[in-house]
């Protein structure tokens, strides 16, 4: 007796279509390695960079974060004269920047501020390098948005012809980190060094962009 | 022991490396022409020269001066004749004088290394010393004096 036909499950299998998809599927595979590749650049220092613009971004408000702190701001004031204490005034006597950012006459930096901190509450932090930018290079954070102050970071006209190295070895700069260590009676940068310096390399190695000013 | 050169003289003393060295000079060796006002480094009664900056002797530990070369008020000119000596006796500067031996050490790192200050140049150099008599003017037109001396001894 013949079997009836309808009892057996009959499934389509559509082999051209699989085929046609694995082959677009592998194309894109290939192509979006491609361009991984294409993204992965050494640059003359020999540091690798892939660009993310999303995590530069991401990565540069952390930064932001610490570059507008009072310690770090303070010394990159919009004027000639530093700035002190949590609410950023103009520092006590005014004391000028300077051609070399160190002070001028009898009002040199150094004139106070030590080459260490000393014990007590409104004494000078201190530092064997303490200074400003120099007159030719000011590097001015106070006023600066997210978008300014990340593009002239990395614009060798405004940051003193640092390349990429020398930028992510600044995160280790005695006088920058000196701010994680102020002196009595001084809060601290909102990110520990640790955190501003993954946050500082990230933003610089994933290509420095800048957030856009809203 | 450290070893400190004051007014060109090598001294001796048996002090704490973290002392001030404004204890050290007034209190151990008896210079009591730079004075103490604030031990704050915010009035500049105190300045000294330090390798020749004026630097805040309350402020600065006397570990910092060994090696290097300590002037005070005492030994700013041999003979009490250094120009802004002579223009502050003849412009009668001081009222009270505490703040005048910090004023003048200070004064001094200016005409070093501008030996024609303007009025600007006077009050960025001088903004670090108070007076609380008042004897800013003075001590401007005194400056302006003593530039004029020092151009013309040259």
């Amino acid at each position: 007796m013949k079997q009836h036909s309808g009892s057996t499950k009959h499934y389509f299998i559509p082999v051209k279509t699989i085929i046609v998809f694995g082959i677009i599927i592998s194309v894109i595979a290939v192509m979006s390695f491609s361009i991984k590749n294409e993204k992965l650049k050494n640059n003359a220092e020999g540091e690798i960079i892939y660009k993310d613009s999303l995590a530069s971004v991401k990565a540069f408000k952390e930064v932001y974060k610490v570059l507008m702190s009072p310690r770090c701001m303070n010394c990159h004031p919009s004027g000639d004269i530093p700035l002190q204490g949590d609410d950023s005034h103009l520092h006590a006597m005014l004391p000028k920047r300077g051609r070399d950012g160190k002070g001028v006459y009898a009002m040199k930096c150094s004139n106070c501020h030590q080459p260490t901190n000393i014990a007590g509450l409104n004494k000078p932090p201190g530092h064997p390098n303490w200074h400003l930018p120099p007159s030719n290079m000011k590097m001015v954070f106070q006023g600066r948005t997210p978008e300014q102050l990340a593009k002239q970071l990395v614009n060798p006209k405004t940051n003193g012809n640092k390349t990429l190295a020398q930028l992510i070895a600044h995160a280790d700069d005695g006088l920058v980190k000196a701010g994680w260590n102020p002196g009595e009676g001084r809060t601290v940068p909102p990110l520990t060094h640790e955190e501003f310096k993954k946050a500082w390399i990230t933003w610089l190695k994933t290509g420095a962009y800048a957030p856009r000013s809203k | 022991m450290i070893t400190l050169t004051i007014n060109k003289k090598a001294y001796n003393v048996e002090v704490d490396p973290d002392t001030p060295l404004l204890w050290v000079l007034r209190d151990t060796l008896g210079l009591v022409g730079t004075k103490y006002g604030c031990g704050v480094a915010q009035c500049g009664a105190c300045v000294v020269h330090l390798n020749g900056e004026a630097v805040r002797s309350c402020v600065t530990k006397v570990s910092r001066a060994v090696g290097k070369k300590v002037v005070t008020i005492e030994g700013l000119s041999e003979k009490s004749d250094h120009p802004l000596q002579k223009a502050w006796l003849e412009l009668d500067v001081p009222q009270c004088g505490y703040c005048q031996s910090g004023q003048l050490m200070s004064a001094a790192v200016l005409l070093r290394e501008n030996s024609n200050p303007t009025d600007q140049d006077i009050d960025d150099a001088m903004a670090g010393n108070i007076c609380r008599c008042g004897t800013y003017l003075r001590i401007r037109k005194a400056i302006h004096l003593a530039a004029a001396m020092q151009r013309k001894e040259k």
